[in-house]
């Protein structure tokens, strides 16, 4: 199909699709009129049920616990994909990284952004660990903080080289700390069928509201969903750098 | 006020979506999804979601930028 | 109010679409995906905002606080927001080793290979 005729079919439907959606939002009730009664009750419930402040929070771990599962899981089988899909070919062969190679001299990084490097990255995993851990409290949670920690291991790419990020930052273990997590997850929910109730049931301790440590399992799976978020997108990072840096097509002599 | 706020919102976030599809240099392209994304972030909180904006501002500033760099990094490599 | 606010919404959805059809190149292409996504995050918390509502966050709240907008779908928009960038990365692996093979990111270039 020539462009002009699928920029032609394009416009048919996409003018069928705006009239479709225009019927379908108008039907919606006005902006900021109500909101459902299942939050309404939430709202109310959740503080005194779980013992949290931050009903977000036990919505995403707790009440709907099991959505949270399976879009840990989307993020477990899509760095999977990445990981699959980035290998080195058959005709592709890992290379001396270019600040190794012997025939090319660049220069060391510069001490300022070495620096730099240093008080960003210690400064990103402390923020990392305070929003992991007082997920309960207030916005936070597991998901933001796995991704500014992973940008704590970015930070050393940006202001060391390769070399370094490749010898602190072993493949293994943050695959280890993915599957970890993912795992952890499973077992925590496992914990409730064990208890004799349903999957993913609060089965421990609920503690006191207020306290860093409460809500129970939401406070844990927090703390596995940031592991797993995490190491996921350190991986992703590491693949993409490896295929910049490393990857190379084997070249025919 | 605050619909003020999230009327204001609302046009940053339609108007930098609409050129980041304008843009076609993909490198060009990632600097405007920042600015993108940065609306996206603050119309969430001013809806006040503020997980949500958290998780936006990580996500647009440090995880897309970085992966968009990279792959264009390797294809303009391979292009050499 | 509500029309700029659904308004905006398709609009995002269909010009992301437009990026898609109309893109000369896989890496603009997978943006302009994520574009459209975002569409969908931003409908899910404007259904579930109230005006004059606060954060649904229990902690140092003023005497009379006043209703609280919707928590559930906050929820669901946060994970979607981190899972879609994971996609997104999914998509440029996708771009880059099809640039490796056919040599080129531009769609219209692309043919099924027929050895």
């Amino acid at each position: 199909m020539s462009r002009r005729a699928r920029l032609a079919l394009f416009a048919v439907a996409a003018a069928a699709l705006a009239v479709t959606l225009g019927i379908g939002l108008a039907g919606l009730p006005s902006f900021g009129s109500q909101v459902s009664s299942y939050a309404k009750l939430l709202n109310v419930l959740a503080p005194r049920q779980r013992h949290v402040t931050d009903v977000v929070s036990a919505v995403t771990f707790d009440y709907r616990g099991i959505d949270t599962l399976f879009e840990e899981f989307i993020l477990l089988g899509a760095v999977a994909g990445i990981s699959m899909l980035l290998r080195p070919l058959s005709d592709e062969v890992r290379e001396l990284p270019e600040d190794k190679v012997p025939d090319r001299a660049i220069p060391p990084p510069s001490p300022a952004v070495w620096l730099l490097a240093v008080l960003l990255s210690s400064l990103l995993a402390l923020i990392g660990l305070e929003t992991v851990t007082h997920g309960v409290l207030t916005p936070g949670g597991g998901f933001q903080a796995g991704v500014v920690l992973a940008s704590a291991i970015y930070v050393v790419y940006l202001g060391t080289n390769y070399t370094t990020v490749e010898r602190y930052q072993p493949d293994a273990l943050l695959e280890a700390s993915d599957g970890v997590g993912a795992f952890g997850f499973v077992v925590i929910g496992l914990l409730g069928l064990l208890a004799g109730d349903v999957f993913l049931t609060n089965v421990v301790g609920l503690g006191v509201t207020g306290n860093m440590i409460a809500g129970g399992t939401i406070a844990l799976l927090n703390l596995t969903v940031g592991l797993e978020v995490a190491g996921g997108f350190a991986i992703l990072a590491s693949e993409f750098l490896d295929q910049t840096a490393v990857i190379r097509t084997r070249t025919k002599q | 006020m605050s619909d003020a706020v999230i009327a204001v919102a609302l046009v940053w976030v339609a108007a930098s979506g609409t050129a980041v599809v304008l843009t076609r240099d993909p490198l060009q392209q990632a600097f405007v999804a920042g600015f993108f994304g940065l609306g996206l972030a603050f119309l969430y909180l001013s809806m006040q979601a503020g997980d949500v904006a958290l998780s936006q501002i990580v996500v647009g500033a440090i995880a897309l930028p970085l992966i968009v760099l990279l792959s264009l990094a390797k294809v303009r490599k391979g292009r050499e | 109010m509500s029309v700029l606010a659904y308004g905006v919404v398709a609009w995002l959805f269909l010009i992301g679409l437009y990026g898609v059809v109309t893109s000369r190149n896989l890496i603009h292409m997978v943006v302009c995906v994520s574009v459209a996504q975002s569409a969908t995050d931003v409908l899910l918390l404007e259904i579930g905002y109230r005006a004059g509502g606060h954060a649904p966050v229990f902690v140092s709240l003023p005497a009379h606080p006043g209703p609280a907008v919707d928590a559930v779908t906050q929820a669901l928009a946060l994970t979607d927001v981190v899972v879609g960038a994971t996609v997104t990365a999914l998509l440029l692996a996708l771009a880059v080793q099809v640039h490796k093979r056919a040599g080129t990111l531009d769609p219209d270039a692309l043919r099924a290979t027929k050895e």
